[in-house]
C-alpha cells in the first residue's frame, strides 16, 4: 500500500464516521460541528486528488457560509439543543432498502467500469488548474451557458430571499 | 548554490543527505523535513507573538499617554515572559454546564486559523512555505475555520454573554469577508494569478498606487475580521463584559489573547504583501533572502502599527450601523470598484506604466468620490427626515399648549 492510499484511507474513514455522527447525535449543535467535520474530509479528499481550487472552495463555501449558517439557525430557533424525540420516523425500512439498493447498483455499476484499476494521469508541472477552470467557465465553446444559468439562479434566490424577508412599513 | 541566497533549500538538502546517511528512506526523510520546516516557522512565529504582546503593550500606552510595562527588564522587555509564567499558573476553570470537549477546541483552532495563513506567506522569493496558486482563496478558507473557533468557544462557554459576543462576531465576520475577497480579486486581475509569490513579482508598481481605494477597503474588512476596533463589538467591554471568550482562563484565554496580535500582524503582513510590493524593497529582496524577510517583516509591522493605530484612535460603532455600514457602502463599492479596475486594466492594457498607473489612481479617487458623494446626500436626506419630524412634533406641542 503506498503512502496516498493510507492517506486516502484515513481520510475516507474519519469522513464517514463524521457524517455517521452528524445524523447520529442527539445534541443539534454537536451534529452541526460534525457535519464541518465530514465537509473538511471532503476538502482533505480533493487535496489529495491534487484539486486544490475545490478543496479550498469547499472550506470557503460549505464551512465558511454554510455551516456557520447551520449554526446560526439552530441556536437562533431551538431552546432546547437536545432533540427528545425518537430518532426514526416509520418509513426508516423503506429508506433503508432504498439506500442498500442504491449503494448495490452503484457497487455493480462501478465494477464493470474499468477507471477503477486505472492510475491517475500525471499533471504537468506547468499545468494550471485554476487557469484552465477559468477558461472553460468563460469560453464560449466551455461551459460559459451552464455558469450563466447557474449565476441567473443565485440572483434570482437572492431576489426571493430579499423579498420573502423585507419589512414593508 | 550558497546558503545566504537559498538557505531553506541547502539546509533541506544537508538534511536530507543526513537523514538518508542514517539508513532513512527518502520520502520518509523528505516527510520528516517537512514536519522540521513547519516546526521551526511555528516556533519563531510564537516567539514573534511574544514580542507582539509588548509591542502592543507599548504602543497602545503611548497612544493613551502613559508608558506602559517598563518595570521587568530594559523597557520593560521581560514582562511578556511574567505574563506567560502568570498565565500558565492560574488556575484553569471550566464553567458549569460547558461543553468540555468543544469548549476545549476552540482556543486551539483559533490559533490554528492564524498559524495557517503563514503557509502562504512569501517570506523570500524562495523563502515560503508553499506557492499555492489560490493563495487569494486560502486566506478567505483560513478566516472560515477562525469564524467557526469563535461560535463553538461562544456556544459550549455556557455563557449568555459569551453567545450574543459570538453571535455579533460571527455576523461581523461573515458579512466583511464579501469587501474583504472582492478586494483580494483585484491583485489577483493586476498579477493574473492568485498566489502570493506571483502577486508580489507583478509589483513593478506597487498595487497601492494602481489601486489605493483596494487597499483602503481591504485594511477596513480586515479590521472587521479581526475584531478589533472600531469593530470590536463581539468584546464591548462596556456591556458583554469581554465577549466569546469571557468564560476563559489562563492559557486558554493567553491562546484567544496571542491568536487576536498574531492575526493582526498578519494582516499587516498581506497588507504589505497585495499592496506594498511584499518583501521588495528597490531591489534589495535579489542580494539576499535574509534582507527580503526584513523587508517583509518591516512592512508587516507597519500594517500592524497602522491597524493599532485605528484601534487606539476610533471608537466603537454600533452593530447595526456596522452591518450597515457593510451592507448598504462598502459591499456595492467593491463591487463598483472590482468591475471598474477590470474594465480599465482591460482598455489600458499596452499603455506605457506612468500613464496606466495615473490613469488607474484617478479611476479610484473618482469611484471613492462618487461613492462619498451619494453617502453624504443620503445622510443629508436621513438627518432633514429626522429633524423636520422633530420640528413639526415641536409645533405640534407648542399647538397643544396654546
Amino acid at each position: 500500500m503506498t503512502g496516498e492510499q493510507i492517506a486516502f484511507l484515513v481520510v475516507a474513514i474519519f469522513t464517514l464516521v463524521a457524517g455517521l455522527l452528524v445524523v447520529t447525535t442527539r445534541n443539534l449543535v454537536h451534529a452541526a460541528l460534525w457535519l464541518v467535520a465530514t465537509l473538511f474530509g471532503v476538502a482533505v479528499t480533493y487535496g489529495l486528488l491534487r484539486a486544490n481550487f475545490l478543496a479550498v472552495v469547499q472550506v470557503v463555501v460549505y464551512i465558511g457560509a454554510i455551516a456557520i449558517l447551520f449554526i446560526f439557525a439552530v441556536m437562533l430557533t431551538r431552546k432546547d439543543m437536545r432533540d427528545q424525540g425518537p430518532q426514526l420516523n416509520r418509513n426508516w425500512l423503506v429508506g433503508a432498502i432504498l439506500a442498500m439498493l442504491t449503494f448495490v447498483g452503484l457497487f455493480f455499476l462501478l465494477q464493470s467500469w474499468n477507471g477503477m484499476s486505472m492510475r491517475a494521469a500525471e499533471i504537468p508541472l506547468k499545468f494550471d488548474v485554476v487557469f484552465e477552470l477559468g477558461n472553460a467557465l468563460t469560453s464560449p465553446d466551455g461551459y460559459v451557458l451552464p455558469f450563466e444559468i447557474a449565476s441567473v439562479l443565485l440572483v434570482a434566490a437572492l431576489v426571493g430571499a430579499v423579498y420573502v424577508a423585507f419589512n414593508r412599513k | 548554490m550558497s546558503f545566504w541566497n537559498d538557505p531553506l533549500k541547502v539546509v533541506a538538502d544537508w538534511l536530507l543527505g543526513v537523514f538518508t546517511g542514517w539508513g532513512m528512506s527518502e520520502t520518509l526523510a523528505l516527510i520528516l523535513i517537512g514536519f522540521l520546516g513547519v516546526l521551526l516557522l511555528i516556533s519563531l512565529l510564537m516567539m514573534l507573538d511574544i514580542f507582539l504582546v509588548w509591542v502592543e503593550r507599548k504602543v497602545v500606552s503611548r497612544f493613551q499617554d502613559r508608558i506602559g510595562p517598563n518595570r521587568v527588564g530594559p523597557y520593560g522587555l521581560i514582562q511578556p515572559f511574567a505574563d506567560i509564567i502568570k498565565l500558565i499558573i492560574k488556575e484553569d476553570i471550566t464553567p458549569g454546564g460547558a461543553d468540555k470537549v468543544v469548549y476545549n477546541l476552540a482556543p486551539i483552532l483559533s490559533m490554528m486559523s492564524v498559524l495557517i495563513l503563514w503557509a502562504v506567506v512569501p517570506l523570500a522569493p524562495t523563502v515560503l512555505g508553499v506557492d499555492l496558486n489560490i493563495g487569494v482563496l486560502y486566506i478567505i478558507a483560513a478566516g472560515a475555520i477562525g469564524t467557526l473557533s469563535i461560535i463553538m468557544a461562544g456556544w459550549s462557554s455556557n455563557n449568555k454573554f459569551a453567545l450574543i459576543g459570538a453571535f455579533r462576531q460571527v455576523a461581523v465576520m461573515v458579512s466583511f469577508e464579501i469587501p474583504m475577497l472582492t478586494m483580494l480579486l483585484i491583485p489577483t486581475i493586476f498579477a493574473g494569478s492568485m498566489g502570493m509569490n506571483a502577486i508580489i513579482q507583478g509589483q513593478e508598481v506597487w498595487y497601492f498606487w494602481i489601486a489605493p481605494l483596494a487597499a483602503v477597503i481591504f485594511l477596513i474588512a480586515a479590521i472587521a475580521e479581526l475584531g478589533r476596533a472600531p469593530f470590536d463589538m463581539a468584546e464591548g467591554e462596556s456591556e458583554l463584559v469581554s465577549g466569546f471568550n469571557i468564560e476563559y482562563s489562563g492559557m486558554k484565554f493567553g491562546m484567544f489573547y496571542a491568536g487576536e496580535l498574531l492575526h493582526a500582524f498578519t494582516f499587516g503582513g498581506f497588507l504589505a504583501i497585495l499592496f506594498f510590493g511584499g518583501y521588495r524593497f528597490f531591489g534589495l529582496e535579489k542580494v539576499s533572502p535574509f534582507l527580503a524577510i526584513a523587508t517583509l517583516i518591516f512592512k508587516a509591522f507597519v500594517g500592524y502599527f497602522i491597524i493599532m493605530w485605528v484601534k487606539y484612535t476610533l471608537l466603537r460603532i454600533r452593530i447595526d450601523h456596522m452591518l450597515a455600514f457593510n451592507w448598504k457602502f462598502l459591499t456595492p463599492l467593491a463591487f463598483t470598484l472590482l468591475m471598474v479596475t477590470a474594465l480599465m486594466n482591460a482598455i489600458l492594457k499596452g499603455t506605457p506604466t506612468w500613464l496606466y498607473v495615473s490613469l488607474m489612481f484617478l479611476s479610484n479617487v473618482v469611484v471613492a468620490w462618487i461613492a462619498l458623494e451619494i453617502a453624504r446626500s443620503y445622510s443629508r436626506q436621513e438627518r432633514e427626515k429626522v429633524e423636520g419630524s422633530k420640528a413639526s412634533s415641536l409645533v405640534e406641542i407648542e399647538a397643544a399648549h396654546h
